[in-house]
């Protein structure tokens, strides 16, 4: 429902690794949540620059 | 009686020319397949990136672009797949496939002669500019294009039991389709977040159209086949897909379905009240809860809806087997795999991250939104629905993710590369493949039902292709050890 959608709380993504099901709770909470850091920072650096500009440049004919 | 679902996904790329004052998309796809037709001819070899320099001997630095046909640029590669300009975009048809998992190898060999195609363009275009390309279905500027799909079917199946049962599966397969999508379009209510690109633009239930006034059913009838024994049912609502998981339920479940309407097996009404309304609450509702009111009384979720077209593929699977849908192998797994989804969607949608297009982007967007403390409507968002679309391997946000472990593959990249350049060796695409790799100077024009030869003497020969699953490897490899030149090929056709 878009009112759940637009909450500012911040919803940090869980992920339940099988794996790690030996590890005390807290240590694997960390490890994973250093992983997604680690990702979102892989990911940041071929991100666009300037979001704003380029998302407002990118325009497309309409097509089927 | 089903027929064979022969299949095919038909994809119009977004393109993009960065660096460039005076952005023509036409020729800026034209070059796109041109250089691409060209890299192929001449084999050029791409290790040494040097953008400037062109494989002839000499440096393009600051040249303009080298004329190029703008007329609309139409080529047919050797794995048998369409590549052309259409509506201002690149568009790439993959070749006949027989199950859902030839297709997902064969529209993901699409993404990397998208991907070759960019390399190649890069090559003759000045310093500074770039032609980038996109697989997704939506501007968020109220432009959109398609991701359309193609299947067999048996002609004598009165068209309106397809649209009757058509509708609802549209409407609720978009749980397992979408790609997700920022924000609302063409007049739809405003939503953070939405499961599918295209859903907001909509807006008939049946039709011809394709560019405007949609129709969730589209009533296009170029069988490309047999006329008085096939229909192929061209499907416009579906999403363009990254995630391999989503492609092969998209179009294996959606086979079963056919089947079960092809041999009259849907034994009750799903129909949906108001299908075009249904379609955006479906897609507005990433929580996958959202009621929609069935014509025969009561409401049920879109999730319900499909645990009733998976019981009656069960009961199919049972009563008909699964030959006609990619066969009992495929069939099969791709019921399971709708089980699991389905199961997974009603209890908790995020464990289906790096499966389905819609969850991984929301699990990403999510990640943004808990490190950087951003709104729903901040940019960053957008650019991160945009770039999780691009097919430049090194910047795509997709790939970042498959190569970070995120993303369930199907297909080895192995059998992708092949598939670049080999046909599927089960259809008449391997017939079309096989010819334009040996002779490609005497295919004077390829089309999906028939070859023209130039046999070095008058008149030109036409071969027929009606019968999509004739011309298969195993029908015509001893023809092609045979005979070494087209006319040989010709003669023996017609003995």
């Amino acid at each position: 429902m878009p009112e759940r959608e637009q909450k500012k709380k911040p919803a940090p993504k869980e992920r339940v690794d099988e794996a790690a099901e030996v590890e005390a709770p807290a240590k694997q909470g960390e490890k994973i949540k250093e992983e997604l850091d680690d990702l979102l920072d892989e990911i940041d650096s071929v991100l666009e620059e300037n979001a704003e500009e380029f998302v407002r440049n990118y325009v497309q004919k309409g097509g089927q | 009686m089903a027929v064979p679902k022969v299949c095919g996904i038909e994809t119009e790329y977004g393109v993009a020319l960065r660096g460039a004052a005076d952005a023509n998309p036409v020729l800026a796809s034209s070059m796109l397949i041109n250089g691409y037709v060209e890299h192929r001819k001449i084999g050029w070899d791409f290790d040494d990136e040097s953008p400037g320099r062109d494989a002839r001997g000499f440096a393009r630095e600051g040249a303009a672009p080298p004329e190029v046909e703008t007329h609309l640029v139409n080529t047919v590669l050797t794995n048998g797949a369409r590549y052309y300009v259409d509506h201002a975009h690149p568009e790439y048809s993959t070749p006949e496939c027989s199950d859902a998992l030839e297709l997902v190898c064969a529209d993901k060999a699409g993404e990397r002669v998208l991907a070759r195609s960019m390399q190649a363009a890069r090559r003759i275009l000045p310093a500074g500019q770039e032609i980038v390309v996109y697989k997704n279905n939506s501007d968020g500027k109220g432009n959109s294009y398609g991701t359309h799909e193609n299947y067999l079917v048996d002609r004598s199946v009165p068209f309106a039991s397809l649209v009757r049962h058509l509708l609802p599966w549209f409407v609720t397969r978009q749980v397992f389709t979408g790609a997700g999508k920022l924000g609302a379009e063409n007049g739809a209510s405003p939503v953070a977040f939405q499961i599918s690109q295209r859903a907001d633009f909509f807006e008939e239930e049946v039709g011809l159209e394709t560019t405007l006034k949609r129709p969730i059913v589209n009533t296009r009838d170029e069988p490309h086949a047999d006329p008085q024994k096939y229909r192929r049912l061209h499907v416009i609502a579906g999403d363009a897909n990254l995630c391999e998981v989503a492609t092969y339920l998209k179009v294996g479940t959606t086979a079963i379905v056919l089947a079960l309407i092809e041999d009259d097996f849907v034994d009750k009404d799903l129909s949906v009240v108001g299908p075009v309304a249904a379609m955006r609450v479906v897609s507005h509702d990433p929580t996958c809860r959202a009621p929609i009111e069935l014509s025969d009384g009561g409401t049920c979720t879109a999730v319900d809806l499909q645990w009733e077209f998976l019981r009656l593929a069960r009961k199919y699977a049972d009563e008909t087997g699964l030959e006609a849908c990619g066969g009992e192998t495929v069939g099969n797994d791709v019921l399971d795999r709708w089980e699991a989804v389905l199961s997974a969607l009603e209890r908790d949608p995020s464990t289906l991250d790096g499966q389905l297009d819609w969850v991984t982007k929301l699990g990403l967007l999510r990640a943004y939104v808990g490190r950087d403390a951003l709104g729903w409507d901040d940019p960053k968002l957008s650019l991160l629905d945009l770039q999780y679309h691009d097919i430049r391997p090194d910047r795509s946000l997709y790939e970042r993710l498959v190569r970070a472990g995120k993303v369930e593959r199907l297909v080895e990249e192995a059998d992708v590369t092949t598939a670049m350049t080999e046909p599927p060796s089960t259809t008449r695409a391997f017939f079309r493949g096989r010819c334009l790799a040996r002779w490609p100077d005497a295919i004077v024009a390829a089309n999906w039902d028939s070859l023209i030869l130039d046999v070095g003497s008058d008149p030109l020969r036409r071969i027929p292709m009606l019968e999509p699953l004739r011309g298969s490897r195993a029908h015509v490899e001893g023809l092609f050890e045979e005979c070494t030149t087209p006319a040989e090929l010709v003669a023996r056709l017609a003995s």
